[in-house]
């Protein structure tokens, strides 16, 4: 195991990140904020409890989950996407790093920041509403899981893409919709069939519902627990595969 | 003579494109040599080098650097390997030491601030070594770039082009520094468009066109294999043209008359000179100076190439 090679890796994109520490966090505190007032107090206040949390309450987890999955599939895509465009990858690929080690070093390095910034987000929702968490090592694991899962993800966008477009247009066509449309603002016990189903093929729904049960515990949650866990590893397994074939073949990093 | 450090067996390439940049290609480079890739552009030197390190798969063949499969033990095989591409490729944000610190770690060797520091001071880096990788100049970033190959200390280095846009002191510079690191025992592929420093540094010249490595000669016996020898006759009057008395020798005239040239092999036993001069007397020609030249390597180089189009 190159530890040398995985930690030069992982340092290099923390002080890539550090460098912009400021508007790392900024913006997503920004706009969690936004939807706080938004959502939570001014609408927030007209609306009944869900399971047993008031509204306010009830939208954090999903909150939190929203900027998580979208600053995940950005930082890691673009941890990768800018050597690939800049030619600097020429070294990655002609050093002693296996694919395993430069996904330790490149998603860890991603998924650390994904962590750090959920945990930013879950501080700031307390200015505005008083939740409790329920379980906190449950929902730390789904927090660092989350995180894991789609920095990967975006790790492979990253590998793919081939403009810098794309690496916009996925998070945004794919992404947002899918966070959206997976319960962050409701119980999918509110909507009418034929949507209800419709939501359950939505694999959001499953990362939201389980955050949910940690913080809340199963009366706040749409689907069973193990359905949520079930879910994120299946989700987590095809993404190592996909990384392990790009490597393995060299897919859009080596002629 | 040495034993091989690279070993490359029928090692080939075709793009996706469906374009062969390299037929099988045979070639050992020796430990502790200087050997000089040649040829013009789209030749394939970039694409052979790019197999050996790892940056392009090769379509047939195995490599071999120092006794390590480059595929089956890329690990071990790597780690002795440094490079500087061809193209200038750097961080912009990064501190010249922060760049190369990394590279050390991304080879996987611990950190040594001493050995960095050497070989910023090696080559004039480390001044710099607090600014930003973008705020330098051209030139300097491939110094950068040299400094990152250097970093884990490889055994084999790999120059692709490493002079291409570097004022002459600089060449110089790094000359100095490419023969210096041939005496502390690191093996040197360069490639060049430069013959002169082919002809200054190699100790062998493989020379690669359309793919094929048609040459591979120790740069000394390259030149005297292929090398024309010319001697040249001031002559006190000129002629008109060459006396029939002296058919039978490769003679021309130059310098309106004033100059009679005569070719010879520089390879063969006997040069005819004596036999010539000898013959001139006879047929009256006298002459008032005379000297030798050698074609230069890039004069072979070039008849070389022509030859195989
Ligand atoms: N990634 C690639 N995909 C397709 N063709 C390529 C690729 N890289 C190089 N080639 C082609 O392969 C051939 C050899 O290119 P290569 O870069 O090895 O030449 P070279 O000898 O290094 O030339 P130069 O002196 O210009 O650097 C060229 O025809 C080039 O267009
Ligand atoms: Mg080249």
């Amino acid at each position: 195991m190159n530890t040398y090679g995985v930690q030069a890796i992982y340092r290099f994109e923390m002080a890539r990140w550090l460098r912009t520490l400021g508007q790392s966090l900024f913006s997503p505190v920004l706009s969690t904020s936004l939807y706080f007032i938004v959502f939570g107090s001014a609408i927030g206040s007209r609306m009944m409890e869900i399971g047993g949390v008031s509204y306010g309450e009830f939208i954090v987890p999903g909150l939190i989950m929203l900027s998580i999955l979208t600053e995940s599939v950005s930082n890691a895509s673009f941890g990768i996407y800018m050597p690939r465009w800049a030619g600097t990858i020429y070294e990655l690929l002609s050093a002693p790093v296996s694919a395993f080690e430069a996904v330790c070093g490149y998603v860890g390095a991603a998924a650390t920041k994904s962590v750090i910034i959920g945990l930013v987000i879950l501080a700031t929702a307390r200015l505005f509403v008083n939740y409790e968490v329920q379980n906190w090592p449950a929902m730390l694991a789904f927090l660092v899981l989350t995180s894991i899962s789609f920095c990967l993800f975006g790790f492979i966008l990253g590998v793919l893409a081939d403009g810098f477009e794309k690496l916009q247009i996925v998070p945004m066509l794919i992404l947002t919709p899918l966070t959206f449309l997976g319960g962050t603002f409701y119980s999918i016990d509110m909507l009418p069939e034929p949507w209800r189903t419709v939501t359950l093929f939505n694999p959001v729904v499953y990362l939201i519902s389980g955050f949910r049960w940690a913080f809340f515990g199963a009366q706040a949650a749409d689907v069973n627990i193990v359905v949520s866990l079930s879910a994120i590893g299946v989700f987590l397994a095809a993404c190592l595969a996909i990384v392990w074939r790009i490597f393995k073949t060299g897919y859009r990093l080596k002629a | 003579m040495a034993e091989p450090i690279i070993s490359i067996r029928d090692v080939s390439k075709t793009y996706k494109s469906g374009l062969q940049a390299l037929k099988p290609i045979n070639l050992d480079i020796m430990k502790g040599e200087i050997f000089a890739l040649l040829g013009p552009n789209g030749a394939g030197k970039t694409t052979l080098i790019s197999i050996i390190c790892g940056i392009v798969n090769p379509s047939s063949g195995t490599v071999t650097a120092d006794g390590h499969d480059i595929i089956r033990d890329y690990k071990a095989a790597r780690r002795k390997i440094g490079l500087v591409p061809q193209e200038l490729h750097t961080d912009a944000f990064e501190r010249v030491i922060d760049t190369v610190s990394f590279s050390r770690g991304l080879f996987g060797f611990a950190p040594n601030p001493a050995h960095i520091e050497k070989v910023l001071r090696d080559l004039s880096l480390w001044e710099k070594r607090n600014d930003k990788i973008m705020a330098l100049s051209g030139g300097m970033k491939r110094r950068v770039m040299i400094a990152k190959a250097l970093s884990h200390e490889p055994k084999i280095l790999f120059l692709d082009e490493p002079t291409a846009g570097v004022d002459v002191e600089l060449r110089r510079d790094m000359w100095a520094m490419v023969r210096g690191l041939r005496e502390n025992g690191v093996t040197i592929i360069l490639t060049t468009h430069y013959i002169e420093e082919a002809e200054e540094m190699a100790d062998r010249v493989g020379v690669i066109d359309k793919g094929q490595l048609i040459v591979v000669e120790e740069k000394n016996a390259l030149m005297r294999k292929l090398g024309k020898k010319q001697l040249t006759l001031e002559l006190p009057a000129p002629l008109e043209r060459i006396p029939d008395g002296l058919n039978g020798y490769t003679l021309e005239l130059a310098a309106g008359g004033n100059q009679l040239i005569y070719s010879f092999d520089a390879q063969a036993e006997d040069t005819g000179i004596p036999a010539l001069l000898k013959r001139l007397s006879d047929v009256g020609v006298d002459f008032k100076d005379l000297h030798t030249e050698q074609s230069s390597l890039e004069d072979i180089f070039v008849s070389l190439v022509h030859r195989t189009t």
